[in-house]
């Protein structure tokens, strides 16, 4: 069998349409709202603030600390249960190691930097939204990033190589979901997971593919930082 | 290889964004320099002094820095002083060597000078690598502010909520005949007419909003005028 055409009908290297939004929360430090297809991401940052318990504390650096959070009856099927999971804390864990690398917090000794990811409406690829999402909260915040990190998620379907793969592709039985979260100024990779099976030759072409489509979510997200300044009556 | 820039002046910027190319320029502040291109860290305007590139942060939380005049709230009586809270991520020390020139006895009750929730405009005179704060209530103007209410902005907007040598808080002062006292903190006191203070948080929210828009003073002018 041949993967002839995407279940949506998009070209196999075709993102999904987006649209974000930054400063969406007028009591947060910093937010934005990024949309990739169905998938809606809503984040707000609150800091540089003060620790609690203190024993997190670092003299060196200030922390950052993410959360993620699919909202009940966000997604197909079942309702995901309210609160944290194995699985949002591995994602929040993922996202604290891709959103670190651009972020510079050393001006900011034992302090947090709290990130909050909700997702109200999910089609696959979460963890990428929640990541482009929070790298524009972040900037909006006004800390110090050496980049914007942004993600987008490649993988296979089939026999075919496809980009930002929707919750009916990401599930399909004979496929594989590799999210990968980039810097895109200087190309670094900050998140790589994959879930599935791939040979090395489609996996590299994989990865190339997501760089390339990283660097539309980044056109977003600067459009959309920008805009939010452009405003005024 | 040409040096040029590649940014317009005075452009809003994101952080990653190159903004010129080559080694004859030099990293400003909000700036750093990558191999041979220089490189934006914050969120705001791109400008080009000369041969320096430099941003102008459009948002952030209040970093102390030595002599800024703050407005500070009694958050904690100490042993030999007070902790305030500063509007920023770290709180600060008001000792009782620096609060008064009263003679304190040992063991007196300190609520007597500063009770908790006071405010007051003081400044910061010591500030280390780890972040401790220590402000001073000795120097001119600085005092406990009683009454009035309290707002907070954005502390990169303060220098547009105070004008070009105070002109837009005059203006405001002049229009809505409050007493307003803007920190470097963000927080903003305004005591008068509980009418006029209204007129006056809306004119400042208004201020807080538009600040990075060219052709501020007479636009607030013009509203001021109307709110009358």
């Amino acid at each position: 069998m041949t993967y002839h055409k995407r279940f949506d009908g998009r070209a196999f290297d075709e993102v999904r349409p987006m649209s974000a939004q930054v400063g969406i929360i007028p009591n947060a430090d910093g937010s934005a709202r990024f949309q990739i297809g169905d998938t809606v991401a809503l984040c707000a940052v609150y800091g540089p603030r003060d620790l609690h318990p203190r024993f997190l504390q670092n003299p060196g650096t200030g922390i950052l600390r993410v959360h993620y959070n699919m909202l009940p009856f966000s997604g197909h099927g079942d309702r995901v249960r309210p609160g944290g999971s194995r699985r949002s804390k591995e994602i929040s864990m993922v996202m604290q190691n891709a959103l670190l690398p651009a972020l510079n917090l050393k001006a900011y000794p034992n302090t947090v930097v709290d990130v909050f990811v909700d997702l109200p409406q999910t089609d696959a690829g979460t963890r990428c939204a929640a990541i482009t999402a929070a790298a524009m909260a972040l900037a909006d915040a006004g800390l110090e990033m050496t980049d914007l990190p942004c993600a987008i998620a490649a993988g296979r379907v089939e026999d075919k190589i496809v980009v930002d793969l929707n919750y009916e592709e990401d599930s399909f039985h004979d496929g594989c979901d590799i999210p990968v979260a980039i810097l895109p100024n200087t190309g670094q990779v900050t998140l790589l997971q994959m879930d599935g099976e791939i040979s090395r030759d489609m996996l590299k072409e994989a990865i190339g593919k997501a760089i390339e489509a990283g660097k539309k979510i980044y056109q977003v997200q600067k459009e959309a930082i920008k805009n939010s300044f452009a405003k005024g009556e | 290889m040409k040096d040029e820039i590649l940014m317009e002046n005075k452009s809003i910027v994101v952080p990653g964004e190159v903004l010129a190319k080559g080694m004859s320029f030099l990293p400003g502040p909000g700036t750093y320099r990558r191999d041979d291109v220089i490189v934006a860290k914050k969120v705001g305007l791109a400008t080009v002094d000369g041969k320096v590139i430099k941003l102008i942060a459009l948002n952030g939380t209040y970093l102390p820095r030595v002599k800024d005049k703050i407005i500070a709230r009694v958050i904690d009586v100490l042993m030999t002083g007070w902790r305030v809270d500063i509007n920023c991520p770290y709180s600060a020390v008001l000792t009782m060597k620096d609060a008064t020139n009263e003679f304190i006895p040992r063991g007196a009750d300190l609520t007597k000078y500063y009770d908790l929730g006071d405010h007051m405009l003081c400044q910061v005179v010591n500030v280390t690598s780890q972040n401790l704060v220590d402000v001073s209530m000795k120097g001119p103007g600085l005092r406990k502010l009683k009454g009035g209410r309290f707002i907070k902005v954005s502390p990169y907007k303060v220098p547009r909520v105070i004008g070009k040598d105070g002109s837009m808080v005059s203006m405001i002062k002049k229009a809505t005949g409050c007493d307003i006292i803007v920190g470097q903190n963000g927080v903003i006191w305004i005591n008068g007419d509980p009418k006029a203070e209204v007129v006056a948080v809306k004119a400042i929210k208004k201020i807080d909003k538009e600040a990075h828009l060219s052709g501020l003073t007479d636009r607030i002018a013009k509203w001021l005028e109307e709110a009358k």
